[in-house]
């Protein structure tokens, strides 16, 4: 980018603080998301205290939440459930999960795998991060100030978030607005990084690496990129507008005539509620592809290096996807089944929901079809990757009966609902991304993360995964509400507290289940196994840089010779065949 | 980084016909149309919910309006003609035309604050007023600060940024044509905003 010749040799700070190299940003990217990961699952290990045993004090943290959050006995208030509950969501999705899966994965493996030096616009990467980092802080921030932070939950659906947190120095030094403000940074964030990997990917593949010989994991962040770009200004314009609401009394997302607590509102009136619902999912249900391609991606390539074959019907899988992001576009008020906005638009958005749950079926059928008949080498990315499949089909299948405006009528705002999102994104997308980390870490830091810890790490978290989850479905079809402070209040809920006990204890097995993840993240980068620059014999172009890569990437620029998943092609030399190296070279 | 530029920041890629920072902005811009879009929209639900006031109820000078939509048209002339000047090698011309714009916008923002926004405060007239005005201080006050925007970005090519004509002319003229398009994007959610809340 720059023509900067000192560049060559920099000073700490520009090396690895407010670096332009793809690479840095990337691992900074990994890591802060991944703190961010732990952060909101801690929160939720809280909640979980308080469903499991109601009203008892929470044991070992209980008297450090402070004043927003417990009462003097140390057992969680109504207000501060609700403020954990909206920032775990929060979190997870906006600050964790996908910061990891674009920012992290994207930023790091994406330009390797076109061959490229770096990213197209290093300097907009950059800003990218450091944006993502302040929507972060600020997002940490509104923990304390007074009232603590946003407690409307992560879809902060007015009339309620407009009158919600309004003590302190209402409007402007209080939980939600705080919210609001970190959503605009974190939007901006995602705009930067997705108009440099759309640039990046169209315009800098190395000679020979055609759109179908792009990897799999490149097409997911090809269509992730579109989405994140023109699904995030809706969300943007809803923000700017319930800040509006908030700070300046303008009544968009207020109802004439609304009465909170017995007392008439004061407002112009003539707003809409719904305006919000629909604004904000015409964001959030693409997110949720953005949520899960990356993890199919990175799934695509774990499976297709451990079965030693290509992957099974490549041109199906990316055919799939691109038709996936357009219809992530026109299912949004599947979420508003149940707003009234009336049976015809329920109908048309059913119908929608129901189409696009094919190419999600194509996309899984084919990766599933990539293991038959094949000679699994199961390593610890592998494992995670397997472990993806049939978790994803539940949290997938699961879905159906919601998109389906008359069952959804008995499930909607249940613990089932919580079940199939957290089925697809977290012992989905978690799981993959976590293979992936063990997948690329060799690449990053030129060493392997112990193998051992690695099945230390997966086995309990798969067992856990699913004792966290699967009850939520019983007690969703139980009836339970999902946002209950205290759900045995209510008959359905005190038949179900067995269920609710195990999923709680499931969190905080899981919670141990990641100390060998973090041992073994930080330790195997100075003490692991010393690995050559392509310890899986993979065919895709990152391999082909050393590892970890130097400045510049390449040591001289490749020229991609064949598609990405040449394994075992028959009368061949080795049983992998990379797109880097050529023809006559490889029979 | 090495030394040398990335493939593609000058020249067009074969395949978009745009070079990398063309394209980002084309992006960019695709981005900000749903943004505006999404304003439109909840403009459009706004007006079939609430009893929205006709042009002629409301406080909103239509020959203001007029008036200013004039500058912003021909601030995006003075756009393309400091571009040209640029790419026909003429820095001189370039520079004039750009601070032409400057002001053109300039103008634009204080005509909008001065006669407009004081002007109706001063009638105790206010975004809580009704949905209308929530509506339209939004509204046209996000498409001001895409102005300011854009003012600072060509006041840092007039200053700071100038020194990169000296040193790569194909580059400077590639980033006025980048800001160019941006501002007549501006240009043209102006004119959008014109008719739908000064004329309907």
């Amino acid at each position: 980018m720059s023509s900067d010749h000192h560049a060559h040799n920099p000073g700490f700070i520009s090396k690895y603080v407010f670096s332009l190299d793809h690479k840095v940003i990337g691992v900074q990217y990994t890591v802060t998301s991944l703190i961010f990961l732990f952060f909101g699952f801690s929160l939720m290990m809280i909640m979980r205290w308080q469903l499991a045993y109601p009203g008892e004090a929470i044991p070992l943290v209980g008297g450090w939440l402070g004043k927003y959050l417990v009462d003097n006995n140390g057992v969680l208030l109504p207000e501060g459930y609700n403020s954990l509950g909206a920032m775990h969501g929060t979190i997870m999705v906006f600050l964790g999960v996908v910061p990891l899966a674009v920012g992290g994965f994207g930023n790091y493996v994406m330009p390797l795998q076109i061959g490229a030096p770096d990213m197209a616009f290093p300097k907009l990467n950059m800003a990218s991060y450091w944006v993502y980092f302040a929507g972060g802080v600020t997002m940490l921030s509104s923990f304390f100030v007074p009232g603590g932070a946003a407690n409307s939950g992560w879809t902060a659906y007015p009339p309620l978030s407009n009158i919600a947190n309004t003590v302190g120095t209402y409007p402007f030094w209080n939980g939600q607005t705080i919210w609001l403000l970190a959503m605009v940074l974190l939007i901006t964030s995602s705009l930067l990084g997705s108009v440099n990997f759309i640039v990046t990917i169209m315009h800098l593949r190395v000679k020979g690496l055609t759109m179908f010989r792009l990897p799999f994991f490149v097409w997911a962040q090809f269509v992730t990129s579109f989405l994140l770009l023109l699904a995030f200004p809706p969300l943007e314009a809803a923000g700017v507008l319930q800040l509006m609401d908030r700070v300046f009394d303008t009544s968009f997302f207020m109802p004439s005539g609304l009465v909170v607590s017995g007392v008439v509102q004061e407002y112009s009136g003539g707003g809409s509620p719904l305006l919000w619902q629909h604004l904000f999912w015409f964001l959030a249900h693409p997110e949720v592809y953005v949520l899960i391609l990356p993890a199919i991606g990175i799934v695509g390539e774990i499976i297709a290096n451990n079965t030693r074959r290509p992957l099974w019907g490549y041109k199906t899988l990316v055919y799939s996807v691109i038709f996936l992001g357009f219809m992530s576009f026109v299912v949004w008020a599947h979420h508003m089944f149940l707003t009234g906005m009336g049976t015809a638009m329920s109908t048309f958005f059913q119908t929608t929901t129901m189409i696009i749950s094919i190419p999600s079926v194509v996309i899984l059928t084919a990766l599933l079809l990539s293991l038959w008949q094949a000679s699994i080498r199961f390593t610890v990315p592998m494992l995670f990757a397997l472990s993806f499949l049939p978790m994803f089909a539940i949290g997938g299948l699961t879905g159906l009966p919601l998109g389906l405006s008359a069952s959804d009528i008995q499930l909607h705002d249940t613990y089932y609902v919580i079940g199939h999102f957290h089925y697809v994104v977290a012992p989905g997308t978690i799981m993959a991304l976590l293979g992936g980390v063990y997948f690329w870490y060799p690449k990053v830091t030129g060493r392997k993360m112990s193998t051992l810890l690695g099945h230390l790490h997966f086995w309990p978290s798969f067992v856990f995964m699913n004792t966290v989850f699967f009850p939520m479905f019983m007690v969703g079809l139980a009836g339970v509400s999902r946002r209950l402070w205290d759900q045995t209040e209510y008959v359905q809920g005190i038949d179900v507290q067995g269920w609710v006990r195990m999923s709680s204890w499931g969190a905080w097995g899981l919670g141990l289940a990641q100390l060998p993840f973090i041992i073994n993240f930080f330790f195997s980068a100075f003490a692991g196994k010393k690995v050559d620059a392509n310890p899986w014999k993979a065919t895709t172009l990152e391999w082909a840089a050393p590892s970890p890569p130097p400045h510049g990437n390449f040591a001289e620029v490749p020229v991609a010779y064949r598609g990405p998943y040449e394994y075992s092609v028959p009368n061949a030399k080795e049983d992998f065949h990379p797109q880097h190296i050529p023809d006559s070279q490889v029979v | 980084m090495s030394s040398e530029l990335l493939p593609h920041t000058l020249d067009a890629h074969p395949v978009t016909g745009m070079y990398n920072g063309k394209f980002g902005v084309w992006l960019f811009l695709a981005s900000e149309v749903m943004l505006f879009g999404a304003l439109f929209s909840a403009y459009i639900l706004l007006r079939t919910h609430g009893d929205f006031p006709t042009h002629k109820e409301t406080l909103l000078n239509y020959k203001i309006g007029a008036l200013n939509t004039f500058l912003l048209i021909t601030s995006s002339v003075t756009m393309v003609m400091a571009w040209a000047s640029f790419k026909l090698n003429d820095p001189g011309k370039g520079k004039l035309y750009l601070w032409i714009t400057v002001i053109l916008s300039c103008a634009f923002l204080f005509i909008k604050i001065k006669f407009e926004y004081m002007h109706k405060i001063h009638e105790d007239i206010i975004p809580s007023t009704s949905t209308f005005y929530g509506i339209y201080y939004c509204m046209t006050g996000l498409h001001g600060l895409h102005i300011l925007g854009g003012v600072v970005v060509m006041l840092y090519f007039l200053t700071v940024g100038s020194g990169l004509w000296n040193k790569n002319q194909q580059q400077f003229t590639n980033r006025i044509e980048c800001t160019g398009l941006y501002w007549h994007f501006v240009d043209l959610v102006w004119i959008f905003l014109f008719p739908v809340f000064y004329l309907l």
